[in-house]
């Protein structure tokens, strides 16, 4: 390993500029005669838009424009998309409604654009806007997923009858239920998976120009995904055709998953820059953001889990409704679906699952990817099933994670899942002895003396990244293939751009994917560039999400590097007048083997350019490559956390007072870049097992919209955490590589609320335990120790 | 925010005739909560009197058997005072709790019991040391200070000087956090000077800050955290909420109240 080198904690190059204030993000930018954008959104979850009256706003000083959702209707663009066709259990598409990126006749959300102003300044747009007239005639709304496909239940999108988008199911439903009924013991939960405000540092925002000598347009948008972004807005919204949209996506402040989709607003900058002549900019305020962006989670869930005499685990039957919102959002429909039942297996042999997933329509913000997406929501349902069957079997909660173990790989799970390789026992164990799982029963102990209620929890989780390879996706319902892409280009003098299609938003992608290409070619990472998120300087890619770019993202970079090596070694060949079977390269030098000759990566590099030495018929000059990498399967990354909390019974108030995490994420890169995606993920994860919720009132109005009453993580809501990895290589991309950008929010729900539930003694909690929650449970439950 | 008219008056007087010729004048102290509801447009004063040039409003002094602290004087001030350190430990404390380091850089202690939001953490103190409100009329006990919530015993035009606090001989504040918002779900402020006691309670009260006399009866008997034992206030008048019912929030602040009175007498 070289100091630089794949496995070196190299600090992040791009932290110098984020740190120091010059990050460069869609807000810095501004381009000359820019307008701003204010939306006029509704404040009724649901409601017949009636008129709108423009007038008496039209007349105030700076506005440039004010355009309506009829307007947008009478240009005939397209919808917004769910781009993931999901059927039902009786082959029926699901029922996806039209997403109109300005609502017009009906708003189905509290938040939903119906029109924008334009104007000189923000705050004149902000003055305009108040002086917009909206006729309303509000409309019965439903906001719980569990009522939406009641009878009676107000209609939202005629498409789709009781609210229903699809009912779909996964598994084998006879052999389940037979399972279920010949066990020993069955196991059974039901719970909400708590919906979730996604909450990036950097709100989302766009800025949108239109060049009317070319036609073209460009937007700088915060985007995970800048060429999925304009594949959407040209070829389904048909703002601008695909050659004539330029996305930018410079530096973004944090995504989980909620950057990834095509929204309303860079659709409208986009439309009225060229209906204005003039950029249009929009910046959303973190009002705006609680009430437009992609919402998280949302589930409702009754499971099963059957077990024989021997603690083996013979079944899981599953029913979930999941709650999509007012419209289905860009790949709202898999979350639930392809990201989560075929998770269900966990890290175990489960001979039988079934799994039905019903997805309805609420008058709530979109719901979609986050952080995880369906995989932390399939982890709670699993990890939280095997720890209540361990107490209810009596087992040590190890021991019977142990015995159902998968052991031989590769594995074929009854949901279509093949696992590759991993060694779940490994870390298992290794997180026993970190955590000083023995020493719990005495740590107890002194919490009791303490007046205090101490639990211990685990999360054995197993999740998918990489999600690929395309035809298979394609078969699942993906509209797209999910490949990625890279370009390698060497300079004469032998420092390195590497285009890649992924994005980063806090991956700290400039310095893993420069270690992967200094490592190779073995150059500084200081000769190393990344280059991203602009469609008109990278090939084409995928984006950034769901733990890929390090499976997918720098597979397509080694397999560009394979072209450019072998490329070098031709041309190194001539210049040492030797075979090119017998030039070697290691450590940035050819050799030709067995003799002293050698020239360095760099002679290469500008004979490669100045082309003197070699036959151009048979060699281009130059020294460029590019490889679209589309794997073979997904990664599985799974590992062992253990949570260990302890609650204060008078108050209620829970805190997290151990964390082990041992992960298996195959070949690691950077290891403290990993730790800290591990941080990060482990504190989400906290973040929605004891703090945030998201409460809508009856009507539709979102209760917990600014920090005030939505409660995200501090620092001070989490221990030092201990973490560590274990090492299966992943045998289906070239690195071993299988992700870790998720683990922690997927492994932390499961493990707290089992610690929670072991201190407590009642599994009739749900998230967020907050410490009113915690005390009500108490007062049900159980008489109080008090303190010595 | 909507456009507005912005003075910085030199002196009380010049702060105090704004305020009389602008009906609709605010005045601007740390800014803490006035500035958020004005950038929502939630707020739209046409007038905005600004203090931070007003001379002598801001200090701590120890005189006699009281502590005065001046209305422009930050939390990070008094929580950093060694004279409050030394004099009222629990109010050094109160102060350090308050929002975060940005906040306590910039909110004042005059700005926060003026406003008197029903979860905020100085009109606890205020109430439970049993200060003496000082403003450019006259001085206002706590006890007919604070008046409902976010409302004062302040007149138009009146201007909060300084905030006189006896010094206790045995005091403490324990403070149970909104998890969001990190101001007092409930916040328990108890002291002993001489035969008074006070106990204040803030976060829980639908009206804001209110004593508890019941307790402030049991302590009397005996100022120890058994003399509580078993005592609670009923859920009536309590903040319900989706952070707390009003029988959570009535439960904590018994639980509190003990913890605070053990603080206090060093348990």
């Amino acid at each position: 390993m070289s100091v630089t080198g794949i496995g070196a904690a190299v600090r992040r190059k791009e932290d110098r500029r984020f740190i120091t204030g010059k990050g460069h993000y869609t807000d810095d930018i501004n381009r000359p005669g820019q307008t701003f954008a204010c939306f006029i959104r509704s404040p009724h979850a649901h409601a017949k838009i009636k008129n709108i009256d423009v007038s008496a706003a039209s007349r105030l000083p700076g506005v440039a424009g004010i355009f309506t959702g009829a307007q947008f209707a009478e240009d005939k663009l397209g919808s917004l998309i769910c781009g993931w066709t999901v059927l039902s259990k009786d082959g029926s598409p699901m029922k996806m409604a039209p997403h109109p990126a300005l609502a017009a006749g009906k708003a189905n959300c509290v938040g939903d654009a119906v029109a924008v102003v334009l104007a000189e300044t923000l705050a004149q747009a902000k003055d305009a806007a108040e002086r917009v007239v909206v006729d309303y005639e509000p409309l019965p709304a439903v906001v719980d997923p569990a009522k939406a496909a009641a009878a009676g239940a107000p209609l939202i999108h005629d498409v789709a009858p009781n609210n229903t988008i699809y009912n779909w199911h996964l598994g084998d439903a006879e052999a389940t239920n037979a399972a279920l009924k010949n066990a020993r013991h069955v196991t059974t939960l039901e719970f909400i998976n708590n919906r979730l405000v996604p909450n990036a540092m950097e709100p989302r925002a766009a800025l949108a120009e239109y060049d009317a000598a070319s036609g073209s347009l460009t937007l700088w948008n915060a985007t995970q995904n800048p060429h999925v972004a304009r594949l959407v807005i040209s070829a389904f919204v048909g703002v601008a055709p695909e050659n004539k949209l330029r996305v930018i996506a410079p530096d973004v402040g944090g995504g989980f998953g909620s950057k990834i989709f095509i929204y309303p607003e860079e659709v409208v900058c986009l439309w009225a820059a060229r209906k204005l002549g003039r950029p249009v900019k929009w910046t959303a305020e973190r009002s705006e953001s609680f009430i437009t962006d992609a919402h998280g989670r949302d589930h409702v869930t009754k499971a099963q889990m059957a077990f024989d005499g021997d603690g083996r685990i013979t079944a899981l039957k599953v029913h979930t409704t999941a709650n999509l919102g007012a419209y289905m959002s860009t790949f709202s429909s898999a979350v639930p679906t392809f990201l989560y039942a075929t998770l269900l297996s966990g890290q175990y042999e489960i001979p039988h699952i079934y799994c039905e997933v019903d997805a309805v329509y609420t008058n709530t913000v979109p719901v979609d990817a986050y952080r995880g997406a369906g995989r932390p929501e399939a982890t709670f349902v699993v990890e939280r099933l095997v720890e209540v069957g361990a107490r209810e079997l009596g087992v040590d909660p190890a021991t019977l994670r142990q015995k159902n173990f998968v052991k031989t790989f590769p594995y074929q799970t009854s949901v279509a899942s093949l696992y590759d390789a991993g060694d779940y026992q490994a870390s298992l164990q290794k997180a026993l002895e970190l955590h000083d799982y023995k020493g719990f029963a005495r740590r107890k102990r002194d919490s009791e003396r303490n007046g205090k209620l101490r639990g211990i929890g685990f999360a054995t989780y197993i999740e998918a990244c990489g999600v690929a390879p395309s035809a298979l996706v394609g078969q699942l319902g993906a509209g797209v293939g999910l490949w990625e892409s890279a370009e390698v280009r060497v300079n004469p003098t032998g420092s390195v751009e590497v285009l890649t299609g992924c994005h980063q938003h806090g991956q700290g992608h400039e310095t893993t994917f420069a270690q992967l290409v200094a490592d190779r070619l073995g150059l500084s990472i200081d000769q190393v560039n990344i280059l991203h998120g602009d469609t008109d300087i990278v090939q084409f890619g995928m984006g950034t999400y769901g733990s890929r770019s390090g499976a997918v993202g720098m597979s397509a970079i080694v397999r560009a590097l394979d072209k450019v090596e072998a490329k070098a070694k031709k041309i190194a060949a001539h210049l040492l007048e030797a075979a090119e079977g017998d030039i070697v390269f290691k450590d940035g030098k050819f050799t030709v083997a067995g003799t002293d000759k050698s020239a360095a990566w760099g002679e290469v590099a500008l004979g490669a350019y100045v082309a003197h030495k070699f036959p151009t018929s048979e060699i281009e000059p130059g020294l460029k490559e590019s490889a679209f990498y589309d794997p073979t399967n997904f990664t599985f990354p799974a590992g062992c956390h253990i949570c260990e909390v302890e609650i204060d019974p008078e108050t209620g108030d829970t805190q997290v007072v151990g964390w082990t995490a041992v992960d298996d994420f195959g070949t690691v890169i950077n290891p403290m870049i990993v730790e800290g995606q591990v941080h990060g993920g482990v504190a989400q994860g906290v973040g929605q097992a004891l703090l945030e919720h998201t409460v809508y009132d009856d009507k539709g109005q979102l209760v917990t919209g600014s920090y005030m009453d939505y409660a995200m993580p501090r620092a001070d809501n989490l221990p030092s955490l201990q973490v560590d990895t274990t090492v299966t290589k992943c045998p289906t991309n070239p690195l071993g590589i299988k992700g870790c950008g998720e683990a922690g929010a997927i492994a932390a729900p499961a493990a707290v609320m089992n610690a929670i539930t072991n201190a407590l003694g009642t599994e009739l909690i749900d998230m967020p335990a907050t410490p009113a929650t915690v005390w009500a449970t108490l007062q049900k439950t159980h008489t109080l120790p008090r303190a010595a | 925010m909507y456009a507005f008219t912005f003075h910085r008056p030199q002196t009380l007087r010049q702060a105090a005739n704004l305020l009389t010729k602008n009906d609709e004048a605010k005045l601007l102290a740390g800014g803490h909560t006035l500035l958020p509801t004005m950038k929502l447009r939630l707020a739209g004063p046409p007038q905005i009197v600004d203090l931070s040039l007003v001379e002598g409003l801001a200090g701590i002094e120890q005189s006699g058997r009281s502590i005065t602290i001046g209305a422009m004087t930050r939390h990070n001030d008094v929580s950093n005072s060694p004279v409050v350190q030394q004099a009222i430990p629990a109010l050094a404390k109160l102060a350090g709790m308050i929002g975060d380091p940005a906040v306590r850089h910039m909110g004042t202690i005059g700005g926060s019991i003026a406003n008197n939001d029903p979860n905020a953490d100085y009109p606890a103190a205020c109430l439970g040391l049993g200060a003496i409100i000082i403003t450019n009329k006259r001085r206002i006990k706590a006890d007919d200070f604070f008046t409902g919530m976010f409302s004062t015993a302040l007149e138009p035009a009146e201007i909060i000087t300084k905030v006189s606090f006896p010094i206790p001989k045995k005091a403490a504040y324990q403070k149970f956090r909104n998890q969001a918002s990190r101001f007092a779900l409930v916040g328990v402020f108890v002291s002993k000077r001489g035969s008074e006691i006070r106990v204040a309670v803030t976060g829980a009260g639908a009206n804001g800050v209110f004593r508890v006399p019941s307790f402030e009866e049991a302590l009397k008997k005996r100022f120890s955290p058994k003399s509580l034992e078993g005592m609670s206030i009923p859920a009536d008048g309590m903040n319900s909420d989706i952070h707390g019912s009003a029988e959570y929030r009535a439960h904590l602040v018994g639980v509190l109240a003990r913890r605070a009175v053990a603080e206090a007498i060093g348990k």
